[in-house]
């Protein structure tokens, strides 16, 4: 640290923004680092089955859950049910509480791996409100041509 | 009929605000103290016009007036009052109406105890406030008029979503916007300074108190909904790195920034147009997020209403509002002069170092949240940032943030001495390692807690040693050592109790985050479930009805007797099912009991928690939020602290938390 002391504006100004520019420089490569492994892509079931992914990568998938697809067991917690964009099914396997909202036919997002055909879900989200279909739902069915805009969703309940 | 009112009241108070935008600018830029004077009256019937609006509404819900669209589709008759009364900002249009009232609140307390303030600075600042309130009240009355009529009224409305049926919608809302919102004073004075192309002592003893009161406001409302979401969501966590927490965490951090910059302009006239310039930053936040969470482009129980419309208009007012100050800014700032010189080893320095830190860690949680938007709109491929992008970022940059807060406070103003600073500090260094190595050897705990619980037991005992040294604790007679303590002032006091917050936040942060358990499984009458060396028996499920819905409670016995409900509630109005988490809180250790979906065979889906020190999570919000108080409390900082101490004020010395 220089001992020299800051006789003018100007020197300060340089020493703050040189700072500055430094903190930033770390701030760039943390970032850069940490999205290079933590950003979650989102697929449809389509998607995924049309693309090699390994079982290293966490991915989010979303569709609806099929009518009468949810089983329990056999593991202890342990919930087995299919989510399908209508042109391909997935088995999902989740081991927790499933959100409020989950519901048959309705919309959800699993956010885990997937391993050996079946995905292996850490996280089950929902909808926060009743007539709402997450996003991402909602244009992976469009994608399918399974849900056009100005038509009711499938599964809304309006 | 009160309806009406309602609505005129707010035109009445968008006229009143167009006027007090415009009138008092055009008599500070000619000098006439006619038209400056318009502004404080302005501000006063703005609110209270306003507040008349708000009333009208709140009358609405309380007497569930179904012929209105907003109260039709978000309440009903048979919610509880209480949910009636916070349902009024548990949708969009009545929450827009809370944020509007507390911008006009603060404009007419800025009005109110403005009296010692400059005329034009007074004037400027009351015009820039209007101008905010100009546009969300258009905002409100041409997209979402919370009066509008429903013919024929139905004959009950649709409910409130039951997840907001909860004492938490009452708190954390009201809370979260005085500090959102808290934040515009601070910009309107900064775009007034801007305005008047100087930044004079009366502006920085101002704007010091309003950012530390929009701070503790904003500190207290994001714990509660931290809080909220602990207990409510029954996911276990207090914090998701979700946007819409990002989204209020980003001007926590720019106002945390702007907090301790604003030491530095105020005690030494040094940093002015940094401080103008976190000033705009930490507002400009606070409008951004108000676009994330209310214009839809986020998906989360915030988002209330998915209209394009609506996030076009809130998209407008952000960029006119950003885009104008910062120009504004490239403009006047570079005119400003600068104030005290000092070294970078001192307590300048140091506030300096917190402001970069801030200032950086703001800018990961703005690219991470920002992000998945972005591309989203160039690419269309959809992802989502999560908590692991925002530990790898924000996580790093506090590490050297903590080891720097134990050691800031005690160097002195100008030039400091870091090396008699540590030296004071051997104690801290000493506590740290030991805590650090004692963790990781005797627990055999991770790396990253025994670096957590380190850095916490540092910071804890360097605040200490800071007060210690200033009482000259064991180095004179005691009684003079109590003297001491007892005139020290109190934002002395307000400093370390804020800085011991974040100690102990640290603490339960990482106990929580390293030492927790869970357990998922199935579980019939009878069953016993072993975690973290304890055992819950489960004693099964009752039925149990609520004022407005029906409950399923599961029933956990720990060995201590005490008695866990988690209830699964169906809401029969709105057609919803919602989760309460039973939670025993003890300062080791919470345990949170969650009892999922019946597995169809007599047994049930539980998932129990042992949630190590989260009581310390709060606790330690609960001191930061002291902290700010005791600080606000300060006589020589007191909002609107009597015109005397302007005679005698000077910029080296007037200070608060001078050390000696």
């Amino acid at each position: 640290m220089s001992r020299r002391p800051y006789r003018s504006r100007k020197n300060r100004r340089l020493a703050l923004v040189i700072g500055g520019l430094a903190f930033l420089g770390i701030a760039v490569a943390l970032v850069l680092t940490a999205f290079q492994d933590s950003v979650v892509f989102f697929f449809s079931p389509t998607d995924l089955a049309a693309k090699e992914i390994g079982p290293d990568r966490r991915v989010r998938v979303g569709g609806l859950v099929e009518e009468g697809s949810v089983t329990r067991g056999p593991g202890d917690g342990e919930i087995r049910f299919l989510v399908t964009d209508g042109n391909t099914t997935l088995p999902i396997r989740y081991v927790g509480v499933l959100p409020d909202l989950f519901r048959e036919g309705q919309g959800v997002v699993a956010q885990g791996r997937l391993a050996g055909g079946t995905f292996e879900a850490d996280e089950v989200l929902a909808k926060h409100d009743e007539n709402y279909m997450p996003p991402e739902v909602a244009d992976a069915l469009k994608k399918q041509g399974h849900w056009e805009p100005g038509k009711p969703m499938p599964g809304s309940g309006s | 009929m009160i309806a009406e009112l309602g609505h005129v009241a707010l035109t009445v108070a968008l006229m009143v605000a167009l006027l007090q935008a415009t009138v008092p600018l055009w008599g500070a830029a000619r000098g006439d103290t006619g038209l400056t004077g318009f502004a404080r009256p302005a501000a006063l019937v703005q609110f209270g016009a306003v507040a008349i609006a708000f009333g009208a509404l709140t009358h609405a819900y309380l007497v569930s007036d179904f012929s209105l669209v907003n109260v039709a589709s978000n309440s009903h008759s048979a919610k509880p009052l209480i949910y009636k009364l916070s349902g009024v900002w548990g949708n969009h249009e009545g929450s827009m109406l809370l944020w509007v009232l507390i911008l006009a609140l603060f404009g007419a307390a800025v009005a109110a105890f403005g009296g010692n303030l400059p005329d034009g600075l007074r004037a400027r600042t009351l015009a820039v406030q209007a101008m905010i309130g100009v546009g969300f009240l258009a905002f409100i009355l041409f997209t979402s008029n919370p009066f509008e009529r429903l013919s024929p009224a139905p004959i009950d409305g649709n409910g409130l979503n039951p997840l907001l049926q909860d004492i938490g919608l009452a708190l954390h809302p009201p809370m979260l916007y005085l500090g959102y919102v808290g934040f515009s004073t601070t910009f309107s004075f900064a775009v007034a300074a801007l305005l008047e192309g100087r930044v004079d002592p009366a502006w920085a003893r101002w704007v010091r108190p309003w950012a530390l009161a929009a701070w503790t406001m904003l500190t207290a409302g994001i714990a509660l909904g931290s809080g909220w979401a602990y207990y409510e969501l029954g996911w276990g966590g207090w914090w998701f790195w979700d946007p819409v927490e990002n989204a209020s965490f980003m001007p926590w951090l720019a106002g945390t920034a702007l907090l301790h910059s604003a030491i530095v302009v105020e005690k030494r006239g040094a940093l002015k147009s940094w401080t103008v310039l976190l000033a705009l930053v930490a507002f400009s936040f606070s409008l951004l997020g108000t676009f994330l969470v209310r214009s839809g482009v986020l998906t989360s129980v915030h988002a209330f209403a998915v209209d394009p419309e609506r996030g076009m208009f809130i998209l407008g007012l952000l960029a006119v509002a950003i885009g104008a100050s910062f120009i504004l800014y490239a403009w006047r700032a570079p005119s400003m002069e600068g104030g005290g010189m000092f070294r970078p080893i001192s307590r300048e320095g140091g506030l300096v170092l917190n402001n970069l830190l801030m200032s950086t860690a703001a800018a990961t949680v703005l690219i991470g949240t920002l992000y998945p938007l972005a591309l989203e709109t160039v690419t269309g491929e959809k992802v989502s940032v999560g908590a692991p992008y925002f530990e790898a970022t924000f996580v790093p940059i506090m590490v050297p943030m903590i080891l720097a807060l134990g050691v800031g406070p005690l160097l002195a103003w100008k030039r400091g001495d870091l090396a008699g600073a540590l030296g004071r500090l051997w104690v801290a260094a000493l506590a740290a390692v030991g805590i650090g190595l004692s963790v990781l050897y005797l627990r055999g705990a991770p790396v990253g807690a025994a670096i957590g619980f380190g850095l916490a037991v540092w910071l804890a005992v360097s605040v200490i040693t800071e007060w210690a040294e200033r009482v000259r604790l064991f180095r004179i007679p005691l009684g003079q050592s109590v003297a001491r303590a007892l005139g020290l002032p109190r934002s002395a006091y307000g400093m370390s109790l804020a800085h011991l917050g974040v100690a102990v936040f640290i603490m339960g942060a990482v106990g929580e985050t390293f030492f927790s358990s869970e357990v998922v499984r199935f579980a019939g009458p009878g069953d016993r479930i072993e975690i973290a060396d304890r055992t819950l028996t489960f004693e099964g499920v009752i039925n149990r009805n609520g004022p407005n819905y029906e409950a399923e409670v599961g029933v956990f016995v720990l060995p201590s007797g005490d008695r866990l409900e988690s209830e699964r509630r169906f809401y029969p109005v709105e057609g919803q099912r919602t989760t309460e988490a039973a939670i025993r809180s003890r300062p080791d250790a919470d345990v949170y009991a969650v009892l999922g979906e019946p597995a169809g065979d007599g047994r049930w889906t539980v998932r129990i928690y042992v949630k190590s020190l989260v009581m310390w999570l709060w606790g330690g919000c609960g001191l930061m939020v002291l902290g700010g108080l005791v600080s606000l409390a300060d006589r020589r900082l007191r909002v609107g602290a009597p015109g005397p101490r302007r005679a005698s004020w000077r910029p080296a010395h007037a200070g608060v938390g001078d050390a000696d």
